[in-house]
């Protein structure tokens, strides 16, 4: 049983990257910042995806380790 | 594609030879200069000598040095070797310290994005990172950091999953053909034959790692497969499918660093494991002992050394089969 969480968890893994690699591409890649010149748009606007995609990471993280909780430490414990 | 095939063929024939040949004189040296390391796992406790980070690298530089006379003298192709070399080299030489004199926790990691800085000056990476399914973005200043972050993580995500007979050698074989199939579904056929040295080293490496192990290949053999590994998800522009084949590892990594929640030297931890009477491996009751991806594999029932390689390596054709798919899908467009 235990091994098939194991499984499992690297299935949910992979499906947790291609989904944050989806919002990454088709929301966060297109935002666009306008009226303060153009070297200062480009800036502004790859500072809000650096810190978006850092969020996305924080926030992928804490989902793992959310079900790392939830799935193994019940394992251990029996 | 016919001189591509030769040289696959050739590199592949380098890298296996001169490791399966340089292994024993290597096992010999190393045991008469006394260094050597117990095998907590083994009934009796043998000694066995460590490193054989030296075997390793030199099957991958000779065969990644017989590409670049190989494959065709494109500035991509010789960046790309180049990287390989300069960046795998300096790995070995951090795990090479690290064998000799136990370091900190924190020197691995950050020796390595030293290892790191040869690709960013050789320029041998396309700053964009492919996501599976939805297409590329241009990160130009974040990829720099991803650059810097690739090389540690994969270096120290194969050093920490090297603590049983043979599960180093034998993932890092499993990982590194599947990412030599991406890259060959991919049609990127240069990367995918430099990928090769990597996955043949490692095979050869595994006939003496394997259970009952000869020889360990100490933290120089780990940090230069990983190191190597990382490279080349970076040169071939797959650093997402190739995390994805990593994924055990990095589970293991994962499981560790947020039970133990700090940056730490593997040997200075408590064993999250235990011996049964009969021999077999169980997973600690303790609540301070560190979760590991062997210790849920144990968590069940007690495993012998050898069923838990294969356990692993399961897992890790899983992660290829996985990192194949997404490669086969990623010629769709949503």
């Amino acid at each position: 049983m235990t091994n098939l969480l194991i499984f499992a968890f690297i299935g949910i893994m992979w499906v947790l990257i291609l989904v944050g690699g989806g919002i990454l591409v088709t929301l966060v890649s297109k935002i666009s910042i306008s009226g303060y010149g153009d070297q200062m748009n480009f800036f502004i606007a790859s500072v809000i995806k650096a810190i978006i995609a850092l969020v996305l990471v924080v926030f992928w993280i804490f989902t793992l380790s959310k079900l790392k909780n939830i799935v193994f430490h019940k394992q251990l414990k029996t | 594609m016919q001189d591509y095939i030769i040289a696959a063929v050739i590199t592949s024939v380098i890298a296996f030879f001169v490791v399966l040949g340089l292994v024993p004189p290597l096992i010999k040296s190393l045991t008469k200069k006394n260094w050597t390391v117990k095998d907590v796992n083994r009934i009796g406790g043998a000694m066995l000598p460590r490193p054989g980070g030296p075997a390793i690298l030199a099957g991958i530089i000779l065969s990644e040095i017989s590409l670049y006379f190989l494959l065709p003298q494109e500035r991509a192709i010789t960046k790309g070797i180049t990287a390989i070399l300069i960046t795998t080299s300096i790995s070995f030489v951090i795990g090479f310290i690290d064998d000799r004199k136990v370091m900190s926790g924190w020197f691995k990691p950050l020796a390595l994005v030293g290892a790191a800085i040869p690709i960013i000056v050789i320029g041998a990476y396309e700053p964009n990172l492919a996501f599976p399914l939805f297409g590329d973005v241009k990160i130009p200043a974040l990829y720099l950091g991803l650059i810097i972050f690739m090389i540690p993580v994969t270096g120290n995500t194969i050093n920490s999953i090297d603590v049983m007979n043979g599960i180093a050698s034998g993932f890092m074989t499993i990982a590194s053909f599947s990412l030599a199939i991406v890259l060959f579904i991919l049609q990127n056929y240069s990367v995918a034959i430099m990928t090769l040295p990597v996955a043949f080293a490692s095979l050869a490496f595994y006939k003496y790692h394997k259970f009952p192990a000869k020889i360990f290949p100490g933290d120089s053999g780990a940090l230069t497969l990983g190191a190597a590994y990382g490279v080349i998800a970076i040169v071939g522009q797959i650093e997402v499918i190739a995390a994805i084949a990593l994924l055990p590892a990095i589970i293991n990594s994962f499981l560790f660093l947020s039970s133990v929640k700090r940056i730490v030297e593997h040997r200075q931890i408590k064993n999250p494991t235990a011996h049964t009477d009969d021999h077999k491996i169980t997973a600690k009751k303790e609540t301070d002992a560190p979760i590991t991806l062997i210790r849920l594999l144990v968590a069940a029932k007690p495993l012998t050394e050898k069923e838990i390689g294969f356990m692993v390596f399961k897992l890790a054709i899983f992660s290829g089969i996985l990192a194949i798919i997404t490669a086969l899908i990623s010629g769709v467009k949503i």
